[in-house]
């Protein structure tokens, strides 16, 4: 058995992409330098290969031999060959002084267990080429120059090597095999605790990583000590899963006690409340399934799911967001019987990505690196998945430092009359799709708990590594068995693996499992952990019996695993055998219903109403460009672009929109079924700046916003499904519960208000970092994600504007709310109100939108959002490379607000910009007849096209060219 | 008679589907087939008179674009193949698919048989935006008129280099480089981001001598309607007009009739 080391790098001439991008990153962390960096791929092959062998290998599989060259040796390697005799000199980039500065080699390889899905492959090709390997693992070199030993070392610990999953090694590569995994001897073990006292229960839930509280662990010792027996490891594993404030809500479904009232159950009665009051026929499964389910056409029903990965992503942003993503797409597709996946969406909020490098606590990666790591993470996995990620936002604020939030949703199309599943007593348990390694043990605990500075260490096995092509193929396999009839149900192994996609599958029935046949990635695992693994791209079916042969020989046509481990039978019972031992027995009564409902107290005191201190003199020019250029509002071309947006070819409306293709559409719109043109508007609403001052106005606020952005398109405003997703801080504090109580009234009042039903959601709470006995929370943060149905997308408008000469109106009223809004953003002033919804009007103006729409009256609409009127006038003008001449005399308002300030920058929703052909202009007002709407201006087109503003007074308030306005807002995000 | 076209699935292949739909649209029948099928049954292809290399990520791109499905056609299917080519039929490889045959040395072909590559892009990153396309060469049956076309690229690795600039002289004197990205002027560009990955003389899609195997790195399947288009809500609405994208099918077709 020898390890070989392929050694791959750019040849003479060709660009080192990686290794300039290297140094680029190094300069930013020490300005010193010098610093030169060559980057080069490699493999570790270990396997009876002869040179010769690993020589043909290399010029005919690993190696494009017209960009690169390589070479080739044996491990161990000598220290000579490693840190001089470079493969050729060639000039390198250099950055920085130039001093000699201290060199070395650095090789990044996988931590032992980490999927290595290249390796993979590579290894299965020489296998059915025949050649004899063992083991293959990628490496990635790096041949750094830099001011000294420190820097190097930095760089290496903050950008080459993550090290919760990769290891880095200085030097030559010394060992001379690939780490695997031991046999696992099997051991029954059981957790004692039916004689242990409050404080050792607190410290048995801790040191096992189960984040269970004392009520909680008391409920299960008794259960045991009814029993008479202790429980094992792997039972108390089970219920720490299923109890998890992740897979349970326990929170959010358990008792609330609230400035005097007892809400028993908050999701319930608010968000299930609406959608019940509402009740409309076209929704199909509402909060029961992966995802919710609505109807689409007289064939098809659609479904929509959006998810957040939180934790996992501040620790690995690539493989947090990756496998946040992978995730998601499960659960459409583990929807009904199998939805098929159509597009997807991804919300991320960070800190400042200017935020200097002294800034940053212990533990805490830099906000540029967590923005480029989770949008590479979202890009490869929907990218090779196929589908296209078609919306999406960006919120930036210094509070979401050390805990970003990563959402990232699903939409998929299934046929009509699929929606259901049950599963069978004597069905089989099949799982396939990936094996199961020891990826992610206690991820459904540890997003249960806060980040510490320590949990990059600690938690390590809670990341996951993604690979999208084996999720591929299990798509594949899944619609081709569906539409086979060869399951009767289907579900998603996600956070707490098998156990929670078993556990609850079965939790009707009874379910009872054979570990040991589970396939796995290498030996050693413990049944606890092949039973509690979060290894991705696996899915759970109810097979009957007669139908398992068929389904195995269709995975085996395309290359899925898959394997038989064990039957739902009516025992009313979850067990787990081992070899066949038992190593689990618990009932599934016990494990669903026996957590004793948490009651948490919540109230909540709102910050003391301030009125804005407006300046008395502010150049509205300025403060435009300003916003323009904020991160909130700014161009997300550099993000979108590196999104596949198309593939499928459903997508009609593009994220990116406009004469040359980079204005900021308000809603994607996609064809779920091709030939067809009825389409579907996805869009969302976010905004935590209003949070902070008005929960409930925040939710009211997001959920019109997502509205408005489908209806700004052409979606019917009758036919819009929502979703929720609250990010919280510890709900244990009553103030951050408080206002999540607020929050979710909000969304009820406002689904009512619109009519417009929740079909799903997700809470992702304890989104705080803690270090030195300090603690940062997230400010509460509520995504509203929105689909909604086009009757034809032959109508559908875009916001980017059209043709000069044309009327631009305004539709709804602006308010003096400027509240959380980006003026004050920029500006650094505090205090005024949060935008407040009036839904009676709201819904009329919602309406007679659609009308002028689908009439065709319309020939382009954008909605005000962050920095209101004049930052949605600029985004047409930019879009439309046009400009246009404006006034704010006749902006519908209260009387008494003629401030030009707040007409330009107030953030009241419900507001459309509108632009309409002059022979349109009677028939445009006979719709908006006893609605707030005013005529703006006209659009025009100069050599040079400018947009001008003028105040009610008729004094020009903004006078800026589109260009001007254009490089402002493209400039921060043009990386 | 509909000519037959197969559209051939892989591990990580993902734009089968509406590949299948716009050979459907442009008149062939279609037929969908994974990799392994073929290698089962290595006679299957010679029922068709098109075969399809769709886009996607065959493989996961893993030992480099293409490379895997290119070894695996390289190994079991080369004779078919040849076969295929040889008795006048077409052969198109979009994206992952150019890819494929460029690595398994389909592309460009002729005596610069594995003398070319695709590779990661100037911009050192994915991009996916729409290009414009001047014609020029029309000795590839795909082509039928020297209109610019308009197609989307969604790709990490575009980048055509061959190993010295005479062979890329060699390649337009033989007429074998069909498209290449243009400014808005149609004129052939190496400039950002009109041309999307830095190709040398912005070259973006080849056929081998016989004209009838074509590669192309932009998706022509994405443009078989007309609200494909990025800017078709400003453009006027015509009945007569073939997206681009379909056109290009429809030549295939037209050429097999």
């Amino acid at each position: 058995m020898t390890l070989w080391h392929i050694d791959i790098e750019p040849s003479p001439g060709q660009p080192d992409h990686v290794g300039v991008r290297i140094a680029i990153e190094a300069a930013d962390l020490n300005s010193h330098g010098p610093w030169r960096v060559r980057s080069s791929r490699g493999f570790l092959i270990e396997g009876d290969l002869t040179e010769a062998e690993i020589d043909r290998l290399a010029r005919d599989l690993f190696v494009d031999r017209v960009v690169e060259t390589y070479r080739i040796s044996r491990c161990p390697e000598s220290v000579a060959h490693s840190t001089s005799n470079p493969p050729h000199s060639s000039p390198v980039d250099s950055i920085g002084s130039a001093h000699a500065g201290v060199s070395e080699v650095v090789h990044v390889i996988r931590l032992a267990g980490v999927t290595d899905p290249e390796g993979e492959s590579a290894l299965s090709l020489l296998h059915e080429l025949k050649y004899s390997a063992r083991a293959i693992r990628t490496v990635r070199s790096y041949r750094i120059t830099g001011p000294d030993m420190k820097s190097i070392d930095e760089l290496v610990n903050r950008v080459l090597a993550n090290s919760a999953v990769e290891r880095a090694i200085k030097g030559p590569i010394l060992f001379d095999r690939l780490e695997s995994g031991s046999p696992y001897r099997f051991v029954r073990r059981e957790a004692p605790i039916r004689e242990l006292g409050a404080v050792e229960l607190g410290e048995l839930s801790r040191s096992w990583g189960l984040s269970l509280n004392i009520d909680e662990m008391r409920a299960i010792q008794a259960h045991f000590i009814a029993k008479g027996r202790e429980p094992t490891d792997c039972e108390l594993e089970t219920i720490a899963q299923t109890w998890s404030e992740h897979c349970s809500h326990k929170t959010l479904k358990g008792r609330v006690e609230f400035e005097g009232e007892e809400i028993d159950n908050l999701l319930k009665h608010t968000i299930f409340q609406a959608t019940r009051v509402l009740e409309p026929e076209w929704v199909v499964s509402v909060f029961a399934d992966n995802a919710g389910i609505v109807e689409f056409d007289d064939d098809y029903d659609v479904c929509f799911k959006v998810e957040t990965h939180n934790h996992p992503s501040a620790i690995d942003p690539y493989g947090g967001a990756n496998t946040g993503l992978g995730g998601v797409i499960r659960d459409p597709l583990g929807t009904g019987l199998g939805a098929k996946p159509i597009c997807n969406t991804d919300v991320f909020c960070t800190a400042p990505p200017e935020t200097p490098a002294e800034a940053l606590p212990p533990g805490v990666l830099h906000p540029r690196r967590i923005l480029q790591g989770v949008v590479a993470g979202v890009r490869d996995y929907g990218n090779r998945m196929g589908i296209p990620t078609v919306n999406g936002a960006l919120v930036v604020d210094p509070a979401y430092l050390a805990n970003p939030l990563v959402f990232c949703g699903t939409v998929g199309v299934i046929p009509k009359g699929m929606a259901f599943k049950e599963v069978k007593a004597g069905d089989r348990i099949v799982v396939i799709g990936g094996k199961t390694g020891r990826d992610g043990i206690h991820g459904a605990t540890f997003s249960s708990a806060e980040l510490t500075g320590e949990s990059e260490s600690a938690s390590s096995g809670a990341v996951q590594i993604g690979d999208a092509i084996v999720e591929k193929i299990v798509l594949d396999v899944v619609l081709r068995a569906r539409d086979r009839g060869l399951f009767r149900a289907i579900t998603d192994c996600g956070a707490g693996g098998l156990s929670s996609a078993v556990g609850e599958m079965g939790a009707s029935v009874g379910a009872e499992v054979e570990l040991d046949k589970a396939p796995l990635k290498y030996e050693g695992l413990s049944y606890t952990e092949i039973w509690i693994s979060e290894s991705q791209e696996r899915m759970v079916l109810a097979t009957p019996a007669e139908h398992w042969a068929e389904l195995k020989e269709l995975c085996a046509a395309e290359g899925v695993i898959a394997a038989d481990i064990g039957r739902f039978i009516a025992s009313g019972k979850l067990t787990l055998k081992y070899q066949g031992h038992v190593v689990a027995d618990l009932e599934m009564d016990f494990l669903h219903d026996g957590r004793p409902q948490v009651l948490r107290r919540a109230k909540y005191d709102p910050p003391p109403v301030k009125a804005i201190a407006y300046p008395a003199e502010s150049n509205h020019g300025e403060e435009l460009l300003k916003i323009l250029g904020s991160h909130g509002v700014c161009s997300k071309e550099w993000i979108i672009r590196q999104y596949d947006h198309e593939v499928q070819a459903r997508t009609v409306l593009k994220p990116l929109t406009g004469v040359m293709d980079d204005g900021p559409g308000d809603a994607s719109v996609v064809l779920p079924v091709l030939g067809s043109t009825r389409g579907l508007a996805v869009a969302c609403g976010i905004n935590p700046r209003y949070g902070a001052i008005d929960p409930y106005a925040m939710a009211c606020a997001s959920v019109d916003e997502a509205i408005r952005n489908c209806v700004a398109v052409g979606a019917d405003p009758d036919r819009i499904a929502l979703l929720d997703n609250f990010c919280w801080g510890n709900p244990e504090r009553p103030e951050t519960l408080g206002s999540l109580v607020l929050a979710a009234r909000g969304c009820h009042d406002a689904a009512i208000g619109y009519r417009a039903p929740f079909i799903s959601g997700k809470d992702s709470l304890y989104n705080e970092y803690t270090h030195d006995g300090r603690s940062r929370a997230i400010p509460p943060t509520l995504l509203i994600s929105a689909i909604g149905r086009v009757p034809d997308v032959n109508k559908c408008v875009t916001m980017d504007l059209k043709a000069p000469g044309d009327l631009l109106f305004i539709v709804g009223e602006t308010r003096d709310e400027m509240g959380g809004s980006h003026w004050s953003l920029i500006r650094g002033i505090e205090g005024g109100f949060a935008p407040r919804v009036d839904f009676e009007v709201g819904r009329r103006l919602f309406a007679a939108m659609h009308r002028a729409i689908v009439s065709g009256l319309v020939k382009s609409c954008h909605d005000p959002s962050e920095g209101g009127l004049a930052v949605a006038v600029a985004e047409m003008a930019i879009a439309g490379g046009m400009g246009a001449d404006v006034s704010l005399a006749a902006v519908p308002r209260p009387a008494g607000l003629d401030r030009d300030l707040v007409l330009l920058f107030s953030e009241s929703p419900t507001r459309f910009i509108v632009e309409v052909e002059p022979r349109h202009e009677q028939a445009f007002l006979k719709i908006f007849e006893n609605l707030p709407s005013g005529r703006l201006g006209l659009t025009t087109r100069d050599d040079e096209p400018r947009l001008r503003i003028r105040g009610v007074k008729r004094s020009i308030a903004v006078d800026l060219s589109t260009s001007d306005m254009k490089t402002r807002w493209q400039a921060p995000l043009a990386w | 008679m509909k000519p037959k076209a197969l559209v051939l699935r892989a591990p990580g292949v993902n734009c089968d589907e509406e590949t299948a739909r716009a050979w459907e649209l442009a008149g062939a029948e279609v037929e969908s087939r994974h990799v392994e099928r073929l290698v089962d049954d290595r006679r299957a292809l010679d029922r068709f008179q098109i075969l399809t290399l769709p886009g996607g990520f065959s493989y996961g791109d893993d030992l480099g674009a293409g490379k895997i499905l290119a070894a695996k056609l390289g190994v079991t299917l080369a004779d078919s193949i040849a076969r295929l080519r040889d008795r006048g039929g077409l052969i198109l490889g979009i994206c992952n698919g150019f890819q494929t045959l460029v690595k398994a040395g389909l592309l460009p072909g002729g005596t610069h048989a594995k003398q070319a590559t695709l590779t990661h892009n100037d911009s050192r990153r994915y991009e996916a935006r729409w290009t414009r396309l001047v014609v020029s060469s029309r000795r590839c049956v795909f082509l039928a008129s020297d209109d610019p076309l308009e197609l989307p690229v969604a790709h990490g690795e575009g980048k055509f280099v061959v190993a010295d600039s005479a062979a890329l002289d060699e390649l337009f004197q033989g007429d074998q480089v069909v498209l290449r990205y243009a400014d808005s002027e149609n004129r052939p560009t190496e400039l950002y981001p009109a041309n999307p990955n830095g190709s040398a003389r912005g070259v973006a899609a080849v056929c081998d001598p016989t004209g009838r195997v074509f590669g192309l790195m932009p998706h022509p399947e994405r443009h078989v309607e007309r609200f494909h288009h990025p800017r078709w809500t400003r453009l006027e609405r015509r009945t007569d007009g073939v997206p681009d994208g379909l056109r290009i099918f429809q030549n295939a077709v037209a050429a097999l009739k």
